[in-house]
């Protein structure tokens, strides 16, 4: 397979006036066409400010991000950003509105989703209407709602109780599988980074650098509740447990 | 539907009770004054050339008849020009400030100075160079009002959280539709309240322009019974004002209920 994103070199610097901080050093890595990649890292080490970069919000100090033509990006903000004076299903459409692609199909899609979803009751809600889980299922289906080849999700399950951060993990994985697409999460969980992802890069602190990048395989692919209780998971988990401990 | 447990109705009970009282005090309040006004003034604890009272005023304003509304027509004209007139081109330069951040940096102190000119000082000048007219009067309403509203403005469009910001470039929005799905409907219920401040600098604006130049209005009434010491006038013109732009606040204020109940607050 030939690689969907390939990132080379890639330098952050903030400036600010009083200093300037080194968020990103050095920082390569390729993505395959549906692979799902997650980052983990010290807080504060730019795991998001990476996110802002291939999103293209920000422009990198140096070094190279490179897409394989024509690919749709759609970015899960880390906070979920609902517009409080839009109802749910507008919030959703957000997006498609912004892009000049309100089709019938296309809010049909959005519909779909927010049933999926079980949001359907609420969709003429407003968010301050809804629970924190319920508010990070409206943010997903509004990524999801663009269609994109390239999801790009940071913490989305960081508002949520453990039981529900768990299913919403299967859910992420299993749409994302059965579409074909291709993540990167941004995550401080590290087992919800082994349990879904096919290869997980791990940041050093700031000024920060791959530190490892882990392919994770296990022997049949199953969703990521059930490779929870592998006996791989647990190895996976002590290296990388040990690879963030290092650098405290 | 409604099928309320026995609690909720109690809850709604309470609180259709406490609108009750309040509506109930504010009447009494209202009522009392006025009776005890006319007593006072009745009883000769008051005297009634210089405090006047309700029923002379109603007395006053009755003799006045057509001319009355005629009065009243004219400073509502004045107001509500200068009203829509500075509410729209303080918001169309909110706008422009916020679209262009240098330009908003480089007019800051030019708006602060214009922001704390006492524009009454202005007056004379604006009377010679525009007119003993209509027109003076309304600009200069609309230069009380114009400043400190743009900047208060101005300010909410930039407090806008910068997560929608950041949400919105995630989308590649444009500027255009960053402002107009973002920081006006962000900021609607804000310029609402900037309106109603607004709302009354445009009537102290108009009642300052009638006192200098005008031959009509309720603040030309008022200088005219100043000056052959007719004081009910006087009071009857201010009772006027203050129930004039009284109205006009409730006006205002019906439109940001209306928005706070499509937006399910
Ligand atoms: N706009 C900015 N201006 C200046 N410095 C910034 C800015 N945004 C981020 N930084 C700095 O860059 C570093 C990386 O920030 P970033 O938000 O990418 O961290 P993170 O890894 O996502 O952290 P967390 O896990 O807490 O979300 C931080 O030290 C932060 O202080
Ligand atoms: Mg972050």
């Amino acid at each position: 397979m030939k690689p969907i994103l390939s990132v080379q070199h890639l330098k952050k610097i903030y400036h600010t006036p009083k200093e300037e901080i080194v968020a990103l050093d050095d920082i390569s890595f390729t993505v395959e066409e549906g692979e799902f990649l997650s980052i983990v890292g010290p807080s504060g080490c730019g795991k998001s400010t990476i996110l802002s970069l291939l999103c293209g919000i920000l422009k990198p100090t140096s070094g190279l991000i490179q897409y394989a033509p024509s690919i749709h990006i759609a970015y899960m903000l880390q906070e979920d950003s609902l517009l409080p004076f839009r109802t749910v299903l507008e919030n959703c459409l957000l997006g498609l509105k912004i892009t000049h692609q309100l089709s019938f199909t296309n809010i049909q899609y959005v519909r779909s989703l927010l049933k999926n979803y079980g949001l359907e009751d609420f969709i003429h809600h407003y968010p301050h209407q809804l629970s924190g889980g319920m508010r990070q299922r409206c943010a997903l289906i509004r990524t999801l709602a663009l269609k994109p080849d390239i999801l790009l999700l940071d913490e989305a399950t960081s508002a949520l109780d453990y039981q529900s951060r768990l299913i919403i993990s299967d859910d992420i994985y299993n749409i994302l599988k059965k579409e074909g697409k291709t993540a990167i999460m941004v995550t401080h969980d590290i087992g919800e980074a082994i349990s879904m992802s096919d290869k997980v890069l791990v940041l050093s602190k700031r000024p920060s650098k791959v530190q490892t990048l882990y392919t994770i395989s296990f022997p049949e692919k199953e969703t990521p509740m059930k490779n929870r209780q592998k006996e791989e998971f647990q190895v996976y988990y002590n290296q990388i447990w040990r690879d963030l401990d290092v650098q405290l | 539907m409604f099928n309320y447990s026995e609690e909720h109705a109690a809850y709604l009970r309470a609180i259709r009770k406490q609108k009750f009282w309040i509506h109930f005090f504010r009447i009494f309040l209202l009522l009392f004054f006025l009776i005890f006004w006319e007593i006072s003034a009745n009883f000769g604890w008051l005297n009634p050339f210089l405090y006047s009272s309700p029923s002379r005023i109603f007395i006053t304003l009755f003799s006045l008849d057509s001319s009355l509304f005629h009065h009243i027509g004219i400073t509502l004209y004045e107001v509500l020009l200068s009203f829509l007139a500075s509410s729209f081109l303080s918001i169309v330069c909110a706008s422009f400030l916020w679209r262009f951040p240098f330009l908003a940096k480089v007019l800051d102190p030019f708006f602060t100075i214009f922001n704390s000119l006492p524009k009454v000082a202005l007056g004379p000048l604006i009377i010679i160079w525009i007119g003993a007219n209509l027109s003076s009067i309304c600009f200069m309403a609309f230069l009380i009002s114009f400043f400190t509203t743009t900047i208060t403005i101005y300010q909410q469009f930039s407090s806008v959280p910068s997560s929608y910001l950041l949400l919105m470039q995630s989308m590649k929005a444009k500027k255009y539709q960053i402002f107009w799905n973002v920081i006006f409907p962000s900021s609607l219920d804000s310029i609402l309240t900037a309106l109603k401040i607004n709302a009354a600098m445009c009537f102290i604006g108009v009642i300052m322009g009638e006192f200098l130049v005008s031959k009509k209005g309720i603040g030309y009434l008022i200088q005219y019974g100043s000056q052959v010491f007719r004081l009910d006038l006087v009071i009857s013109g201010i009772l006027l004002l203050g129930i004039l732009s009284y109205l006009f606040y409730l006006l205002i204020d019906f439109i940001q209920h209306f928005i706070h109940k499509k937006r399910g607050n």
